[in-house]
């Protein structure tokens, strides 16, 4: 999608829009070819009008009156309607999209890309929504919908693509798939256990052991209020795999981790965690520092007095050798580290004291199969020699291969299952169901 | 004998820079824009003024040590109301420290004419401290005095806490990547963003009243030809490097003594100085960002 609307150019492949080969360098390329794209979150001017906002990205002379009659027409014609003088501030969710919208096709727009559209739309905008576009197809129009929620792709598409991992798994007319196909394509190939709920243990968590790290009764989205309170426990040495909708576990995970202290229910964590974000970049490891100094920042808020460099030079090193960090010296600034480097350094930064505990998120994310193997073996290790783990993964695969038991957030709770791709991503998918139409 | 009465009116000149200069470096250090240097450094000289005026000669020899501290704490206090403002309504420190500035030009305008003004109500003064007040010169037969040493002291100690001691690296931390300094190094980055604020305020209310007590013994409008603002520039090019500071306080130092003397001795404007300063911090910005850095976070802050 980002390569259609000029956002990122193909490496290979042909991009044909209305029978013509052509090339996209940028945004405004794909614009002049007549594309338009409503981004998950909106882009728009919140201190600006409407009808301003919608002659953003037009060339030449800004004529407010002319805007405002082309949003007028365009309002008769397709039945959005909003007054073009209102500030966008001033605008719900619903209307900002109706604005994002609007303005593709004030721009000539003959094809729309929409990415999760009703991400932050209530299920009546959502119909309206759909109405809107639909009657846009009527017209002569293509909206492409991009979206996880499976009702609102089975009820309102004329055809579907199903992609996985970037591959194709399944295209054809949606008249001609169901629930249970597109699940399927979606979570990956089947296996004839797929039905069988006897799988899933139960809601209840049972520890054989005391518990290294307890959650209970918290709830963790405070901005649903739905949200049922949760609680979890994780036992010395188990590697539990936390799958969740996106987003949705981030809040658990940095209870987990004692980044976040829930505003109800009790966490129960050990002194020591290490904990793996998801954004490397940004929350792990500070670029321009060197090794040194990043296996420095490890806690870097309770220490006190004078700083050992020697001795935290010899732990980085100690680290870099152990965790088969490929770097001269730790010395080197971060920034010079591939993806897979990095991302070893900062495990093993968080394994160098034996944690009891340790917090992994997306875990391998970003990383080559060679990268992502290496990281697996390190975290089994470290449940092997003691530490428990817990980890999120949007990966099914990766929640089913390295996790020993795994917990499905849900809005009515968590449920525990085996660690079974399977299972896992019916479960997910009953969520994403409820989650729109609960 | 003449060059080394010139050199050390240079390095005179060059204290305040310096004092400043790492009080600007070590709040961008820290990630906090402090462009308030300025008005800090005047409210420190007005406080030092006053304490040594209080207590004239009745201290002796402890009274410039006594204004350092009134000055610091000042200095402290008008950082920490926008340090405030930042930390309780996220009002950005870049507009609050300049406003700061003004407000502070103009309480010191107000106070020489009104409660400050020295008795005969002549010039827009105050009282000239007691002699026991003054600095002592290190460099007799010159006008250097103890506050020079102090600088380049204070700047040692600077340089020190940034690289041996968990608070400096905290610091460190907090400025190159609050994110990673909160999640990765638990560091109350708010709490250190704050203590930096007002440690830096404390520097260069420092500089007031190292600039009272070793060079001007009142205070008086435009008691600073503005070394708040060479300060930002001083620690830039100095790559935010406490003892580089030094160097590039005491080149400004002998750029701005040196203009004096060409305007008097050759009539050549000392305006040049003010340009050939903004040129070099142009050239300096220009060769970092060109250089594909991110101007000591600057860039990234402006855009945000």
């Amino acid at each position: 999608m980002r390569i259609a609307f000029g956002l990122i150019r193909a490496d290979a492949g042909e991009l044909m829009i209305r029978g013509k080969r052509v090339q996209l360098a940028s945004p405004a390329d794909a614009i002049a070819a007549g594309i338009g794209m409503v981004h998950q979150q909106f882009s728009l001017v919140a201190a600006m009008t409407v009808a301003e906002n919608v002659a953003l990205g037009g060339k030449g002379r800004l004529d407010i009156d002319a805007v405002s009659r082309t949003i007028a027409e365009l309002g008769e014609r397709t039945g959005l309607t909003l007054d073009p003088r209102a500030r966008v501030a001033d605008l719900g969710s619903a209307d900002r999209q109706k604005l994002e919208i609007m303005r593709t096709l004030a721009h000539d727009a003959h094809t729309i890309i929409l990415d999760e559209p009703t991400a932050v739309l209530t299920p009546t905008d959502v119909t309206e929504l759909f109405t809107q576009l639909r009657a846009f197809a009527a017209s002569g129009g293509t909206v492409i919908l991009i979206t996880h929620k499976l009702r609102d792709a089975l009820a309102y598409a004329d055809d579907v693509t199903v992609l996985r991992h970037g591959r194709t798994v399944l295209t054809g007319r949606m008249s001609e798939a169901s629930a249970h196909s597109l699940t399927t394509a979606m979570i990956g190939s089947t296996s004839q256990t797929s039905d069988g709920s006897s799988t899933t243990v139960d809601t209840v968590d049972r520890p054989a052991h005391p518990a290294v790290a307890t959650i209970s009764q918290v709830v963790i989205d405070l901005h649903d209020p739905g949200a049922q309170p949760v609680s979890l426990q994780i036992e010395r040495g188990e590697i539990v795999g936390i799958a969740a909708l996106e987003g949705k576990a981030a809040g658990l995970l940095r209870m987990l981790a004692g980044r976040l202290v829930p505003d109800t229910g009790m966490v129960s964590i050990p002194e020591h965690v290490g904990f793996v974000p998801e954004n490397r970049q940004e929350e792990a490891i500070i670029p321009d520092f060197t090794l040194t100094e990043n296996l420095a920042l490890k806690d870097a808020g309770v220490r006190s007095g004078k700083f050992d460099w020697y001795d935290f030079h010899t732990r980085a090193t100690t680290v870099i050798a152990e965790f088969d960090v490929k770097v001269d010296s730790s010395e080197s600034t971060a920034r010079l580290l591939s993806g897979g480097n990095q991302q070893r350094f900062v495990l093993g930064r968080e394994l160098s004291e034996n944690p009891p505990l340790l917090v992994l998120e997306n875990p391998t994310q970003g990383l080559d199969v060679k990268a992502a193997a290496a990281i697996h073996f390190r975290v089994r290790e470290a449940a092997t020699r003691g530490t428990a783990v817990a980890f999120y993964s949007s990966d099914l695969d990766e929640l089913a291969e390295l996790s020993s038991r795994v917990v499905v957030m849900r809005r009515s709770g968590m449920v525990v299952c085996a660690p079974d791709r399977e299972v896992i991503g019916r479960l997910l998918l009953e969520t994403e169901l409820s989650a729109v139409h609960g | 004998m003449a060059e080394l009465t010139l050199l050390a009116d240079a390095l005179v000149r060059s204290t305040p820079l310096i004092l400043a200069g790492l009080a600007v470096a070590l709040a961008f250090r820290g990630g906090v824009f402090n462009i308030g240097a300025e008005g800090q450094l005047l409210a420190g000289a007005t406080a030092s003024t006053t304490v040594s005026l209080a207590f004239g000669n009745s201290l002796g020899g402890l009274t410039p040590l006594l204004g350092a501290l009134a000055g610091m704490m000042a200095g402290a206090l008008w950082a920490g109301i926008a340090a405030e403002l930042k930390r309780r309504f996220h009002v950005l420190e870049i507009i609050s420290t300049i406003m700061l500035n003004f407000i502070s030009i103009h309480l010191v305008s107000y106070l020489v004419r009104g409660p400050l003004q020295e008795p005969t109500r002549i010039y827009p003064q105050t009282e000239t401290i007691a002699e026991s007040a003054h600095l002592p010169i290190v460099l007799p037969g010159t006008r250097l005095h103890l506050g020079f040493v102090i600088a380049v002291f204070t700047a040692l100690l600077l340089a020190w806490y940034f690289q041996r001691t968990a608070s400096g690296f905290r610091v460190r931390a907090t400025g190159a990547s609050p994110a990673a300094a909160q999640s990765a190094g638990r560091i109350d980055v708010a709490r250190t963003s704050f203590l930096v604020f007002v440690a830096s305020g404390a520097l260069a209310g420092l500089a007031g009243s190292i600039e009272v007590s070793g060079v001007t013994f009142a205070l008086y409008e435009n008691l600073s030809p503005g070394h708040g603002y060479t300060a930002i520039a001083v620690a830039l090019i100095a790559g935010l490097n406490p003892v580089g500071v030094v160097g590039s306080g005491i080149f400004f130092g002998l750029l701005e003594t040196g203009a004096t003397a060409l305007q008097r001795d050759f009539a050549i404007p000392s305006s040049l100085a003010s340009v050939t300063e903004a040129a070099l911090i142009l050239a300096v910005l220009s060769f970092a960002a060109w250089r594909g850095r991110t101007v000591f976070g600057l860039r990234e802050r402006v855009s945000a």
